[in-house]
């Protein structure tokens, strides 16, 4: 597992500094286990039951917890995180309305905060701001799935600098070269998106996937993270090369829109 | 391919093989010089698919391959003698290029001022310019080995003009549609049917433009490597406005020949209507360089310029990223993309072509808008002028060129772009008519 290599590579560079999220995802595979990643929609059921299930996330052993930013116009997601995402607009949720939630509850949660969300937003808010509020709230990485390697360097470097991880993004048709192109600047995990296509329409998992892992496993020495279609344990049954992380969205917030908790859904992994 | 006469290069199959056309101001030397060039190539931006700061690719990093496989086809055939000559080929026999440029004598002697010249882009086949575009990308499409196309509509012309071309070439194609646009344009729905496309409707959000952009993308990306999206528009992530431009390129390129031909000399003004921005892109493109020549984009003003009644990105919008790219937009505090309205199912888009933001900045073209009321007087005025109903789309751009004309001299020259028919409309604006909404101006 990728975990020993890391400690390896630390090791040897002890004035490296190690990513917030790179060491949880480490100390879970030490612990011989994945690290769970659970990605919530901000404000989805409510306003109110999303701080909820953020705790039930929390207490229910998530390492990461990936929050949803809605965007009404979120072209890398199936329709199950779009109707979450509508909602939670429906409810009246902003970015400021998350970043101020999370200030107010700074150090609450065990699990490291990863806020997802599409570029607009995050560009309209203004990208200092958005780093400095993001670090005050206790924010340790972003996903910006509409942000390739090729737009990224404003945002990245102002993350950076707060020690906030832009997380890379691969996927089933992402080759080697380019993988190496976002190793060369990766931090955090990798983010292995499991399908072509969008989050949440297929059941399982495509048979691509352990290429995927193995062809991303060769390019980066960061821990990666599988999601896109992963509901349970078994699905990961036979995979040569298990991820270090696994990311629940879609089947999460199914699990929580038919009236369950989101402690519950964690249960299963652990 | 062997079928198709090669028309490049050189002028030479031209004289001969086109017929005459009745002697309009398009005579056969301004077609010779106009469709005989071919196509200069695109200007390498500094970063490929940029325009000053605009554009660019902002997509998930899975898409990034399409689109860079869809950018090296282009580069590969924008040129290719082949290739054009196959374009040539279905531009000319199958939409009928080249498109008039037509005198409006009635119409410039009642405003008493300027010139008024239209670009007939409404005769051609499916009565808009959208089918340039659509045959040159169904021929990338060729070139790529795709077996399926897909697309999303406002109107439903570029719906229309998709499922025309992918059943000239024999592919399968299905269209997304706003289920509002579709029930404001339940003939466009049907002509798509008949001609093969399946027709999907989106019921998300606003159920207009952006909603079936959306939807098209995913189902796009479900699919994607036997698949190939067909844009309408000079928006979306590169390579596209780059090959919209391309395409579209072809009007101006025309206007150009033919005003010096009518005329011997260039144009003061070049106006057209600005949805996405691909006929603006088309008929601007051949003119930019000509820095005597004002370019001028028209904007849907709607009911009037607050938020929620108008679709005037530029002239009302800011900088901002929707849809793959970076461009004046319309949104809310949020950055959420704003609700647009316009009269005219073509112009309802809360975004713009990248290129046009830049022109805007340099101030190299302007832009302006015209409201939903000045749209239908300029609707009815060319109408009953000159026998020819524009589009609602177009009529934007005729209203502001209606303004624009007394004011200058009388040997001072505007082009607008005509750039489709008014027939998709009539139901629509009879529905008004008889629901005493609207009184067409007596002339
Ligand atoms: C006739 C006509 N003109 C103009 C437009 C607007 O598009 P664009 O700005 O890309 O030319 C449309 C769009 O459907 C149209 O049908």
């Amino acid at each position: 597992m990728s975990a020993a290599i890391h400690t390896d590579m630390n090791d040897m560079l002890p004035e490296a500094p190690v990513s917030r999220l790179e060491a949880r995802v480490a100390a879970a595979n030490a612990a011989g286990r994945p690290a769970l990643v659970p990605f919530l929609t901000a404000g989805f059921p409510t306003l109110d039951r999303f701080w909820e299930e953020m705790d039930g996330l929390d207490r229910g052993g998530a390492d990461v917890i990936e929050i949803g930013v809605p965007f009404s116009d979120p072209v890398a997601d199936g329709p199950v995180v779009e109707a979450a995402s509508l909602r939670a607009l429906e409810n009246g949720v902003t970015l400021r309305w998350i970043l101020d939630g999370l200030k107010a509850r700074k150090d609450r949660y065990n699990a490291e905060l990863v806020l997802m969300g599409y570029y607009n937003p995050f560009l309209q808010y203004g990208l200092e701001n958005l780093a400095a509020d993001a670090a005050a709230a206790g924010v340790a990485g972003f996903i910006v799935p509409d942000l390739p390697l090729e737009e990224d360097a404003e945002m990245r470097a102002l993350l950076a600098a707060r020690g906030i991880d832009l997380i890379a993004l691969v996927g089933p048709n992402t080759s080697e070269e380019r993988m190496a192109e976002y190793a060369a600047v990766a931090s955090g995990y990798v983010y292995v998106v499991s399908v072509l296509g969008i989050t949440g329409v297929r059941e399982g998992l495509p048979p691509e996937v352990p290429q995927t892992l193995a062809r991303a496993r060769k390019a980066f020495r960061l821990p990666l993270a599988l999601g896109f279609g992963i509901k349970e344990p078994k699905q990961l049954e036979g995979f040569p090369d298990r991820p270090d992380a696994v990311v629940f969205g879609s089947a999460l917030l199914r699990h929580i829109d038919a009236g369950n908790s989101a402690e519950s859904f964690l249960a299963a992994w652990k | 391919m062997s079928t198709i006469p090669r028309m490049f290069p050189a002028g030479v199959t031209y004289g001969g093989t086109l017929p005459t056309d009745g002697g309009c101001a398009c005579t056969a030397a301004a077609r010779a010089a106009s469709l005989a060039t071919p196509p200069a190539p695109p200007a390498p931006p500094a970063r490929d698919g940029l325009f000053g700061p605009y554009g660019g690719q902002y997509v998930p990093e899975h898409i990034k391959p399409v689109l860079d496989e869809l950018a090296a086809t282009f580069e590969r055939y924008h040129s290719d003698p082949d290739f054009l000559a196959e374009l040539e080929y279905y531009l000319t026999r199958y939409s009928g290029r080249q498109t008039p440029l037509f005198l409006c004598a009635n119409l410039t002697a009642r405003l008493g001022g300027a010139k008024i010249y239209l670009k007939r882009e409404d005769l051609n086949h499916l009565g808009a310019h959208k089918v340039n575009n659509t045959i040159g990308q169904i021929l990338l499409a060729k070139r790529m080995g795709k077996k399926k196309v897909i697309a999303e509509t406002g109107a439903g012309q570029h719906g229309v003009a998709t499922a025309a071309t992918a059943a000239l070439m024999g592919m399968q194609c299905t269209i997304h549609m706003g289920a509002e646009d579709m029930e404001r344009q339940k003939l466009n729905v049907f002509r798509m049917r008949m001609m093969g496309a399946e027709v999907v409707p989106a019921m998300s959000g606003q159920r207009t433009l952006k909603e079936a952009v959306d939807e098209a993308l995913a189902a796009w990306l479900g699919d994607a490597e036997n698949t190939f999206y067909l844009l309408g528009s000079a928006v979306g992530p590169h390579p596209y406005p780059r090959i919209v431009r391309h395409f579209q390129s072809v009007i101006g390129r025309e206007a150009r020949a033919q005003v010096l031909e009518a005329e011997g000399r260039l144009p003061d003004c070049c106006v057209a209507c600005v949805g996405g921005g691909s006929n603006a892109i088309g008929l601007f493109a051949d003119f930019i360089a000509d820095e005597g020549v004002r370019l001028i984009g028209v904007e849907p003003a709607g009911r009037g310029l607050s938020y929620g009644d108008h679709a005037a990105t530029l002239c009302m919008g800011s900088p901002g990223v929707m849809h793959g790219f970076h461009s004046y937009m319309l949104k809310d505090e949020a950055g959420e993309p704003a609700a647009v309205y316009s009269i005219s199912a073509g112009l309802d888009y809360p975004g713009v072509g990248p290129e046009h933001s830049h022109l805007k900045d340099l101030g190299r073209a302007e832009y302006a808008s015209v409201t939903d009321a000045e749209a239908l007087d300029a609707f009815f005025v060319l109408s009953r002028a000159e026998g020819i109903i524009p589009a609602l789309e177009s009529s934007h751009a005729l209203a502001h060129a209606m303004k624009l004309a007394p004011a200058m001299g009388r040997d001072a020259i505007i082009v607008v772009n005509l750039s489709g028919r008014g027939d998709k409309d009539v139901a629509q604006v009879e529905e008004m008519v008889s629901a005493g909404l609207v009184t067409p101006p007596t002339l």
